[in-house]
């Protein structure tokens, strides 16, 4: 990581504006975009646009010419390219042709796309920004932190500031005088502009229309005053029909602003007439800038399907902690990672993807259904054959990769780690590995791992066997846990084995971009699990748990693996999460909770792969309320603890004060135990609380159910 | 059609717009005209109105509303526009459940005086009130027209501290006014 970038996160974390206006507009966001699609089926509504934008992906060429055709035959002239410089030399010539001196412009990602503003000021034209957010950052000299709300890391003293510095002292700190003063400035510039830009955000290809969707009224203006209007489209933004215009503009104000509908939306498929008469020149430029080949690639085709509402972005962990000018170029956030890496360059997105905590938040609310954390994966494994693993990692990987050593090494640190470890926790690490536990303690390692202690318990010999993956955490820092569900199938009649050729599930390889020892990972599983005949593959670990049911078909499907296929298939049927293993027994009256049991408070914790991959929120909480307990719900119980496996060791100034607001809002539930599902998570939260020495305890659900069954 | 409107009367208001409703032509025409009275429209600068002509304006005598309302115009042009308080539209259709007006805005007046005034007052028929967005794009296509707009409340903006403001480029405050198109003149419905 270079050194520059973790001087912007650090900058970033440490700007309170910055965080306090994102932190609140995500909490905001939540709730006012739930109220936006109230009565309206979301899922169903994305799966419309999916499919619609995911056929004009497939046909981009065709739909292109077919727009093209259209378009001109009204009389719209009609420019397309894959390069950029050949759009602002377009452009340019135009300018040159009319003689254009001042152009007005509204908001166009595409503009930015290509730095079209700079070129058109060397050509010495006039470029004025209109959208209010824009605007400000335009003439403050930054970067848009934001793709729908380019200014939200600016307090009003600071617009103020720039505008007294910019174009006109005397401006106060008051918001609604300062949009008064920039209406006034700004109409000024529209009524002399020679030429207007936009953007659109969809493109119909039967009827040649541009549809373009605006809040402040500036793109009504920049279509209708000057006399020429060009129009940048990027390719994504071809439709096939005028009727998916429907799909996309229901969502789009919901998912970008929490808004039924924009206040303004034209829909232009032709010069009109100009205010002296004239007809208007209307030029629009289809730019390609590797979007064919985009939509060409297996993976990446479905970044396509974006419709640029930023939602990606308001309900990211990471980015409501960082913003836009850490998180992303032109394109911030998640899919402004991935727009990054082909849009600019792959390396370009070196940095920004390992933002990317994985937690998943995106994928639930993105109305183009685009898996934004899967393809970031993929944009990591492509760097890492790019450019290689990193040394250390490829140091790492290598004894993971040899589950004698790697089990050997982990048994070889709990001797060593003795002069660090304070009861069950290492609170200091010295060096430069002081980072991990500055804010929060780790695990000590376990004295005997689960692979031991696991065949001292004495289990009831029962026809049903059920095979349990234990995963690193729970196998060398938590066997307790694993002793605790043992307990619990025991009494269900069912006898838990240890197949002990088992090894890392290989997340840790994944998550890194690392898929060839990923996928070795998932050889050894498949064969040390499917080596027993039993009814279930059961894992405490929702992480593990999703590589077992998931990751390991992908991983191969990934490197092309097809062989292994079957086989990570048979294994992945088989494979099951705790809680849902146990409410199926309960529900099966395999399992009684002891009768009328008040066990008083707790919270509850999601645990993202579990919530947001296995979809299981409601098993967990079922059991722990039947068992007694009463359920105090945190805020935002399923916001992701910033623990992400690997990731709060590669970025601890993120992963910090993710954990902080989770810390928080645990205590304010009020409950004196909180409870979740994954190791990880008890790792994070348990080591934050015992930094801030708080008596809060914290289990897993597997401990907590253990002793309530009768 | 009462719930109907009523659905577009609360999400119309819901963004900030104002909505009226007048069975009668004449009634609608007088509230404008009171309104514009109101808010002191006269031949001095920049409290003028402009209204674009539309049907609703068939058979009343503009030249007389003019003399009437001094500063009231019906000769729309970009100057007269900048220049106004008040425009005054008829728009085409209306969607209930987003509260929102649509218009074949291909003649520049039309958009002119929804614009670039302080205020826009929207005249709209009531039987032009559909329920949704599809069955507005189903009755005003682009094959018909090169510009369709669609106006949702007045113009605003989030992009300072994220806290709404109303009027940053286009109006500040949008009146709609619904007639029933109950004519004075047997035969004539507009």
């Amino acid at each position: 990581m270079e050194t520059k970038f973790r001087e912007s996160i650090d900058k970033a974390v440490h700007n309170p504006n910055l965080t306090g206006a994102l932190g609140r507009f995500s909490e905001a966001y939540r709730i006012s975009r739930a109220k936006a699609y109230e009565g309206y089926d979301f899922e169903a509504l994305r799966t419309q646009i999916a499919e619609r934008k995911s056929y004009a992906a497939s046909h981009l060429d065709e739909l292109a010419d077919l727009f093209t055709r259209n378009a001109e035959a009204r009389g719209t002239k009609v420019f397309r390219t894959n390069d950029p410089a050949q759009v602002r030399e377009y452009i340019l010539n135009v300018a040159r042709e009319n003689g254009v001196k001042s152009v007005v412009k509204s908001k166009s990602m595409a503009s930015e796309e290509i730095h079209l503003n700079k070129h058109l000021e060397a050509a010495g034209i006039e470029v004025g920004e209109t959208d209010l957010g824009e605007w400000i950052i335009q003439l403050a000299g930054q970067t848009p932190s934001h793709m729908v709300m380019p200014a939200i890391h600016m307090t009003k003293e600071e617009v103020a500031t720039v505008f007294n510095e910019q174009v006109e002292e005397g401006q106060e700190p008051d918001i609604p005088k300062l949009v008064k003063f920039a209406r006034g400035k700004l109409r000024t510039k529209f009524l002399n502009a020679d030429m207007g830009i936009t953007g659109a955000n969809i493109a119909v290809a039967e009827t040649g229309t541009l549809v373009i969707v605006t809040n402040e009224g500036n793109a009504r203006l920049v279509t209708t005053l000057p006399k020429i209007h060009v129009a940048i489209v990027g390719l994504e933004k071809l439709m096939e029909k005028f009727d998916d215009v429907v799909p996309v503009l229901t969502a789009l104000p919901k998912s970008a602003t929490a808004q039924l509908m924009t206040s303004y939306v034209s829909m232009i498929s032709g010069p009109v007439p100009n205010t002296d008469g004239t007809p208007k020149q209307l030029h629009v430029i289809l730019m390609d800038n590797r979007r064919t080949e985009m939509s060409q690639d297996p993976k990446f085709k479905q970044a396509m399907q974006c419709i640029r509402c930023a939602s990606c972005l308001n309900v990211c962990p990471v980015f409501r902690l960082v913003g836009g000018h850490v998180f992303g170029k032109i394109y911030t956030g998640g899919i402004g990672t991935i727009l990054t890496a082909w849009f600019d360059a792959l390396k370009s997105s070196d940095d920004i993807q390992s933002l990317c905590i994985q937690c998943g938040n995106c994928t639930e609310v993105c109305p183009g259904k685009i898996d934004i954390p899967g393809l970031i994966l993929e944009l990591r494994r492509r760097l890492a054959v790019e450019k290689g693993q990193p040394l250390a990692q490829k140091a790492i990987f290598s004894v993971v990769n040899k589950r004698k050593l790697f089990h050997s090494m982990l048994r070889a640190a709990y001797v060593m780690q003795k002069p660090l470890q304070k009861g069950n926790f290492i609170r200091h690490l010295p060096f430069f590995l002081s980072d991990m536990t500055e804010f929060r303690s780790l695990p000590a390692i376990a004295e005997a791992p689960l692979r031991d202690t696991i065949k001292k318990i004495k289990q009831p010999a029962c026809q049903e066997k059920i095979a349990l993956y234990a995963g690193c955490l729970i196998d060398f820092a938590y066997p307790e846990m694993g002793e605790s569900l043992v307990k619990i199938l025991n009494k269900a009649g069912i006898e838990v084995v240890f197949p002990e050729g088992q090894t890392c599930c290989g997340a840790p390889a994944r998550y890194s971009g690392a898929y060839e020892v990923a996928a070795q990972n998932a050889s050894d599983n498949i064969n040390a699990l499917l080596a027993n005949d039993v009814t279930y593959v059961v894992s405490a670990c929702p992480t593990c748990t999703v590589g077992l049911k998931h990751d390991f078909i992908s991983t191969f499907e990934s490197l092309g693996q097809t062989d292994s296929l079957p086989r990570a298939r048979q294994l992945a049927d088989k494979v099951i999460d705790f809680s849902s293993l146990v409410k199926k027994l309960v529900d099966e009256g395999r399992l009684k909770f002891k009768e009328g049991q008040q066990l008083g408070k707790i919270t509850y914790h999601d645990s993202c792969h579990l919530k947001r991959t296995l979809h299981a929120t409601q098993p967990p909480r079922q059991l722990l309320t039947q068992a007694g307990y009463e359920i105090a719900e945190m805020y935002e119980a399923d916001m992701c603890c910033g623990m992400g496996g690997t990731y709060s060791l590669k970025l601890p100034e993120i992963s910090a004060p993710i954990l902080e607001r989770k810390l928080v809002n645990i205590k304010n539930s009020g409950a004196p135990v909180v409870v979740m599902d994954c190791p990880g998570c008890v790792m994070q939260i348990r080591g934050g609380l015992d930094k801030q020495r708080s008596t809060i305890r914290v289990e897993h659900t597997a401990q907590r159910l253990a002793d309530e069954l009768e | 059609m009462n719930a109907v409107f009523e659905t577009f009367k609360l999400r119309a208001e819901a963004v900030s717009a104002e909505v009226h409703r007048f069975p009668r032509k004449n009634e609608a025409l007088d509230f404008i005209l009171h309104y514009l009275h109101d808010v002191g429209i006269s031949e001095t600068p920049q409290t003028g109105a402009v209204w674009a002509s539309c049907p609703f304006l068939d058979g009343f005598d503009q030249k007389q509303l003019s003399s009437q309302l001094p500063g009231l115009s019906f000769d729309v042009n970009r100057e007269a526009s900048a220049e106004a308080k008040v425009g005054i539209s008829q728009l085409d259709w209306a969607i209930a459940n987003t509260g929102t007006l649509v218009q074949d805005a291909a003649r520049v007046d039309q958009r002119l005086v929804s614009t670039l005034p302080l205020i826009h007052i929207a005249l709209i028929r009531s039987d032009r009130l559909v329920p949704d967005l599809p069955s507005a794009l189903s009755k005003i296509r682009p094959e018909q027209t090169n510009y369709i707009s669609f106006i949702t409340g007045p113009s605003r903006t989030a992009d300072i501290e994220r806290v709404l403001t109303i009027g940053v480029h286009g109006p500040e405050k949008l009146i709609i006014v619904f007639f029933d198109g109950v004519c004075d003149e047997p035969g004539r419905v507009n």
